[in-house]
């Protein structure tokens, strides 16, 4: 299939998880269990993966930089900055494409090849509007919450890293978190982490959801979810960064 | 009664069914039997409307699935209930939850305890009240189709459907479970269409008999005539077995 048929039929797919959908009664239920599957049952990863990303994003910049003429405080506010323009909402989200969007693709793919969604379908109800848009909701709302945890304990990782070995002192540190502060660089991180959510949520489940064959078929599905929610990722951060800044 | 009025369908270059018509009687159970690769499941589907036919049409009582209003196709898809092969029962819900979910979804105006009732009777009709609260993966093949059937019922349908419902099940379970589809139609009057390639089922079920051969209608007749048709191809797939020839 050729590059221009994917995304038409990625678009109609998108089109029907909003065209002819279940009544709202249905959704709120849903969209809770998603965010508990999607956000909750990630913090730990992203929660990891931050800490670890700040402390090496301090221990490297404090290295970096030798010379007397520059303030030791210059750290702290390189620190925040990688964090709030790219480490925070980029990374985190590429960590949760691996997995979220596997785990989307997976799930939605079993379904598929169980014939789950064709019992849905024969019912008289909107498959991809019942399976697929609490997820994306669930997603757009989870993923922004969880790349701002991950600045925080990203800029937590710097702080006492920078005071356990002594590459700056913790006055530094905060005194260049607060030194020039773009309140804009936040919005512009949810911004991003927001389109992000979006990609791997829709992605993952296009993928999951025209999974055709068997087990194998379903790894393909998720590992093909994951490396184009990655590329999407990618793609769409250029696009964003040209764009707003 | 279902008619299905000349359904053509091809995947590429491969044509899956040439060009298929016929009805399907109210209270009777119809059988669509034919070797592995005719097109049986791929015309089940094609009159539930989960396959979209290149041509033809498929009509509930004169109501056509796919030239019908959004609205009219999800009210005859309402009516309908279906049994798959493979039970395609949620896994992450239980065996009672699985039964309540066309109606916790379809149902607005029913109350909780009309729901709970209306499930507990379509579980104590397949047999399975004790099973009830279980999951999918903690109950047998047989016990899962059983709670299909429970789900398939549970809205009171129209029309069954059932697609290969011995598949993977021992042959005393199979005749438990083709007797349940035959007591159940005759009990809601329904339209039932089951496909199999089971000839037990043939000759324990089917009242309407049609064989697919290579994407089309080869023979369609009640179970009573099937061993004395002339069609050669039917005759093979009849008589693959001795046993068929020992009861002629």
């Amino acid at each position: 299939m050729n590059i221009i048929q994917n995304w038409g039929k990625y678009f109609l797919f998108l089109f029907s998880t909003i065209r002819n959908r279940e009544p709202f009664r249905v959704y709120p239920s849903l969209i809770l269990d998603e965010m508990v599957k999607i956000g909750t049952n990630s913090m730990v990863i992203v929660a990891i993966v931050s800490t670890f990303i700040g402390m090496v994003t301090c221990l490297q910049t404090a290295d970096n930089l030798v010379s007397p003429l520059v303030p030791m405080s210059v750290i702290g506010t390189i620190c925040r900055d990688m964090t709030l323009l790219e480490l925070a909402p980029t990374f985190t989200c590429v960590v949760l494409a691996g997995k979220v969007g596997s785990n989307l693709a997976g799930e939605i793919g079993s379904m598929r090849i169980t014939e789950q969604i064709d019992a849905i379908d024969v019912m008289g109800i909107n498959s991809s509007s019942y399976l697929i848009l609490p997820k994306i909701i669930a997603a757009c709302i989870m993923i922004p919450a969880l790349c701002i945890l991950a600045a925080f304990l990203s800029l937590m990782g710097g702080y006492l890293i920078g005071e356990i070995t002594g590459a700056i002192s913790p006055t530094d540190f905060v005194a260049g978190i607060r030194n020039g502060f773009r309140p804009f660089n936040v919005f512009f991180a949810l911004t991003k982490s927001f389109v992000f959510a979006f990609l791997i949520s829709t992605i993952s489940s296009y993928k999951g959801y025209f999974t055709l064959g068997g087990a194998l078929e379903i790894g393909q599905a998720s590992t093909k979810a994951v490396t184009n929610s990655v590329i999407g990722i990618l793609i769409a951060d250029l696009i964003l960064a040209k764009i707003m800044i | 009664m279902i008619e299905i009025v000349n359904i053509k369908k091809a995947f590429g270059d491969r044509e899956v069914l040439k060009g298929i018509s016929g009805r399907f009687e109210n209270g009777n159970n119809s059988l669509i039997i034919g070797a592995s690769g005719t097109g049986k499941s791929v015309l089940l589907k094609c009159i539930v409307g989960l396959i979209q036919p290149d041509e033809g049409d498929v009509l509930f009582d004169g109501r056509s699935l796919f030239k019908s209003s959004v609205n009219e196709v999800k009210k005859i898809r309402r009516e309908m209930g279906m049994l798959f092969q493979g039970s395609a029962l949620f896994d992450s819900l239980s065996v009672f939850e699985n039964v309540r979910f066309p109606l916790d979804m379809l149902m607005a105006e029913m109350s909780d305890g009309e729901k709970n009732d209306q499930v507990m009777h379509s579980l104590e009709r397949v047999g399975l009240t004790p099973a009830a609260h279980k999951m999918p993966a903690e109950i047998s093949g047989g016990m899962r189709k059983r709670v299909g059937i429970a789900r398939a019922i549970v809205m009171n349908p129209k029309y069954l459907f059932c697609d290969e419902p011995n598949s993977g099940l021992d042959p005393m379970t199979s005749i438990k479970i083709d007797e349940l589809i035959s007591d159940i139609t005759d009990e809601f009057n329904m339209t039932t269409i089951v496909v199999t390639h089971d000839m037990n089922s043939v000759m324990g079920i089917g009242e309407y008999v049609m064989f697919l051969h290579e994407g089309l209608k080869e023979w369609d007749g009640d179970s009573n005539s099937i061993l004395h048709s002339k069609s050669q191809a039917l005759r093979e797939f009849v008589f693959a077995s001795k046993i068929m020839e020992k009861l002629l």
